[in-house]
């Protein structure tokens, strides 16, 4: 019965079908989507607890759920599914299940189900596979083979409930020497910093790839916590100027919005020159993303993909670099740090010091598992180095090279946990970007899907029907929580260590151990083996 | 009478603070001579009545981020003229270097003779707010490279190239704007995303004004109204690479 269903549907859906002769519906293939079909996840219903409400027939932006009203049946195309749960948390009666479908394919070690699916979307289209989010794959994840050192009967450890803790952290480039004629003044003029109250800092990501609602919430969380959010490439939205002293404003190689105001009214500006999830390439809004507002505050037209390309075209060596960082200075009279944000990749140390050397005074680094609203799956999955080895590396060499306090280092991609926070700036970060945790601060499962501009979520779309989905103040409130709690746990986490402020623990490798590691591992983020 | 800033043998930077602190102190004209390259003149300033006549070569990201100022250079510029300018006027009485008007938001750049590569890559428009770069000379390769906006003019006046007034790759990657193109240019350098036309009298009536204020600037005798000669570039589509990717 369930088979003649769904084969009626499918057809008035345009698909191609065997010739009915037996009055058997036969479910066939989608014309030139061979695995489509094959469903990933199954969407199971409990129907004696359904009401019937239809709530998520509505939600489920994949065009997976639907309701048969002849029948009074909720039914789904399982092909469909992306897993990405709003069905399940909307549901009134918890009548409804995600999982995996059946067997997947048999069991196979060295071709797992999702190189099997790549294989075959690509021999439907001929396409290059795109997806969001960051590097899903099974590489070791450094942080978690690092533990923190705590006070033990030798040393007193802190209070931070009852006992001054500074979690204050200036951003950008110090002075060469103190000055004690100009100590009461202390000018910012040559060595203009970004003032943290707390070392977190909310990753770029653009109005276009996130939605309206949810910059306006990390802008109001960033503000409201003394801290700061990254526009991304995408420019600033005119009714978001309120909030330009609390945004680091990119300048990226499509140079959406960047205008003098712009620049001028920022925290500081950020030259993009690359990304985590996808070092090397350009950024990519597809088309679909690009509507009315996006349009206009990108200056492109309607419906076209925000093409960033590769190189910044005005970037071509570190002497290129300096010219743009000081173009950038002379724009903003220097009145605002310049950082410039590159991925995570080989030798990345002698690419961080020629950045500091060419004038920058911030540089932030961006970690494999960096999320992206949109890049090439294989390039997200291969390309670039885990954060903690950068961060460890880059640190190293500009005190070897004696002009460490010439540049902030800010960690980014893939920071989970104030844990992470905590061992990054042992490792040598001044401070860490969160995207990802912010993302699921508001709801985000991590489907993925972020590229196709239906986010169920209302995150990563600016569709008008999705937006209320995530109202500004809820994102705002939920951001705040997150900032908040974490803060609290960076200061016991100082505390146990006996130190009161964050920059005690700055390059303080002491604090960390390797768990698991072999000496090279342990060499190349320069801590030591636990128990010694 | 334009207060005049002598900048022989003075770093950029120090020009540069000269400037604005004339600018803040309400002055509109400002003749700077002897500038032997020094770089970032006018970046970022934020003015639409000022006016800087620069005697000598103006150096690398001339008007970077400008909006509002009127730039006239004497003589030749460097790299970067125009780098994402938002509003305001340059001309230039000679050739510019690679990457003029780089993401170029808006204001219009005049420029007599030739420029060198990746020339008016990005341009951007919305609406009414469209940048208009006119080239008199002959253009590099990947002219109008990735244009989202805007007009680009290339008139190759001067002849200084053989067989096409402009380089290899032209116009690869456009997907928004227009560029109108004088004098015969090799079909194959068109990049894949655009095609050329005959000029509409709908383009005839915007491209005259353009070059009518190009002909008074530098009081051009020759006739560049001969609109048969000139094609017209748009994109094929507005999302070039639309079908790369798979679903």
């Amino acid at each position: 019965m369930q088979e003649t269903i769904n084969t009626t549907v499918l057809s008035e859906r345009d698909y191609f079908e065997e010739p009915d002769r037996q009055g058997l519906g036969i479910r066939s293939l989608k014309k030139g989507q061979y695995f489509f079909s094959l469903p990933q996840y199954c969407v199971e219903r409990n129907d004696a607890n359904c009401i019937r409400c239809l709530v998520c027939v509505r939600q489920c932006t994949w065009d997976s759920t639907y309701y048969d009203p002849d029948r009074n049946v909720v039914y789904n195309r399982h092909e469909n599914c992306v897993n990405c749960r709003r069905c399940e948390a909307m549901c009134p009666t918890q009548c409804i299940q995600i999982k995996k479908w059946g067997s997947g394919f048999r069991e196979n070690y060295h071709w797992n189900p999702k190189q099997m699916i790549s294989v075959s979307k690509q021999a439907d289209t001929g396409g290059v596979l795109l997806t969001g989010c960051g590097n899903d794959l099974h590489y070791e994840t450094y942080f978690d083979r690092m533990v923190i050192d705590a006070s033990q009967v030798t040393n007193p450890s802190i209070d931070p409930l009852r006992e001054p803790m500074e979690l204050r952290t200036f951003i950008g480039r110090k002075p060469e020497k103190f000055d004690p004629e100009k100590a009461s003044s202390i000018s910012t003029q040559d060595c203009p910093n970004y003032v943290c109250e707390i070392p977190l800092i909310f990753a770029p990501m653009s109005f276009g790839s996130i939605s309206y609602n949810f910059q306006e919430g990390l802008a109001r969380a960033a503000s409201e916590m003394g801290t700061y959010f990254n526009t991304g490439e995408g420019g600033l939205h005119p009714n978001f100027h309120q909030y330009s002293k609390r945004a680091i404003v990119q300048v990226a190689s499509g140079r959406f919005g960047v205008s003098s105001s712009y620049l001028k009214n920022s925290a500081a500006v950020e030259i993009k020159c690359g990304q985590g999830a996808k070092p090397g390439i350009g950024g990519h809004l597809p088309g679909e993303k690009v509507t009315g507002e996006i349009s206009r505050t990108r200056m492109i037209p309607e419906g076209s993909d925000a093409i960033s390309p590769a190189p910044q075209h005005d970037i071509y060596s570190i002497e290129d670099l300096r010219l743009l960082i000081y173009a950038l200075k002379e724009a903003t009279e220097y009145t605002v740090p310049i950082s410039v944000k590159i991925a995570a990749v080989h030798n990345v140390a002698a690419i961080a010091s020629g950045i500091i050397r060419a004038g920058a005074d911030i540089v932030v680094l961006d970690g494999f598992r960096g999320g992206t609203g949109a890049a090439p799956t294989v390039i997200r999955d291969h390309v670039g180095i885990p954060v903690e080895v950068a961060i460890a590396q880059v640190d190293q060499r500009l005190r070897e090279e004696g002009i460490r306090h010439q540049g902030s280092i800010i960690a980014a991609g893939g920071i989970r946990s104030s844990a992470d926070v905590v061992k990054a700036i042992a490792l040598g970060a001044d401070a860490c970007y969160v995207g990802t945790a912010a993302l699921i601060a508001v709801g985000c499962t991590l489907c993925q899907q972020c590229h196709r501009g239906k986010c169920a979520w209302g995150i990563t779309t600016n569709r008008a029907d999705l937006l209320p989905r995530l109202p500004s103040d809820v994102a705002a409130e939920r951001l705040k929580n997150l900032l908040c709690a974490w803060s609290h746990e960076i200061k016991e986490m100082l505390g146990l260590m006996g130190l009161n402020s964050i920059e005690s623990l700055r390059g303080n490798r002491l604090k960390l151990r390797g768990v698991g590691m072999n000496s090279e591992e342990l060499n190349v983020l320069g801590i030591k083996q636990a128990g010694v | 009478m334009p207060t005049t800033i002598d900048a022989q043998g003075i770093y950029y930077a120090q020009v540069n603070e000269q400037i604005r602190d004339l600018v803040r102190r309400g002055e509109n004209e400002i003749t700077l001579t002897n500038v032997t390259g020094q770089r970032y003149i006018g970046g970022g300033i934020q003015s639409p009545d000022l006016k800087i006549t620069v005697r000598g070569v103006a150096g690398e990201d001339l008007a970077a981020f400008m909006e509002g100022p009127t730039i006239e250079v004497m003589n030749n510029a460097q790299d970067g003229v125009g780098n994402t300018m938002n509003d305001g006027k340059i001309v230039i009485h000679g050739l510019a270097g690679d990457v003029v008007g780089y993401g170029m938001r808006g204001g219009k750049i005049f420029i007599r003779d030739d420029v060198g590569y990746r020339v008016g890559i990005h341009m951007k428009g919305f609406k009414d707010k469209q940048p208009v770069l006119v080239v008199g000379g002959c253009a590099g390769d990947f002219f109008g490279e990735y244009q989202a906006g805007g007009c680009l003019v290339l008139l190759g006046l001067t002849n200084s190239r053989k067989f096409s007034v402009v380089g290899d790759y032209c116009g690869t990657g456009m997907h928004g704007g227009v560029m109108y193109i004088r004098g015969g240019f090799k079909e194959n350098y068109l990049g894949r995303e655009v095609k050329h036309f005959d000029l509409t009298n709908a383009d005839i009536a915007k491209l005259k004004p353009i070059l009518e204020e190009f002909a008074c600037i530098f009081g051009i005798t020759e006739d560049i109204y001969d609109f048969h000669r000139y094609r017209k570039i748009i994109p094929v589509s507005t999302r070039p690479y639309g079908q790369l990717y798979a679903y």
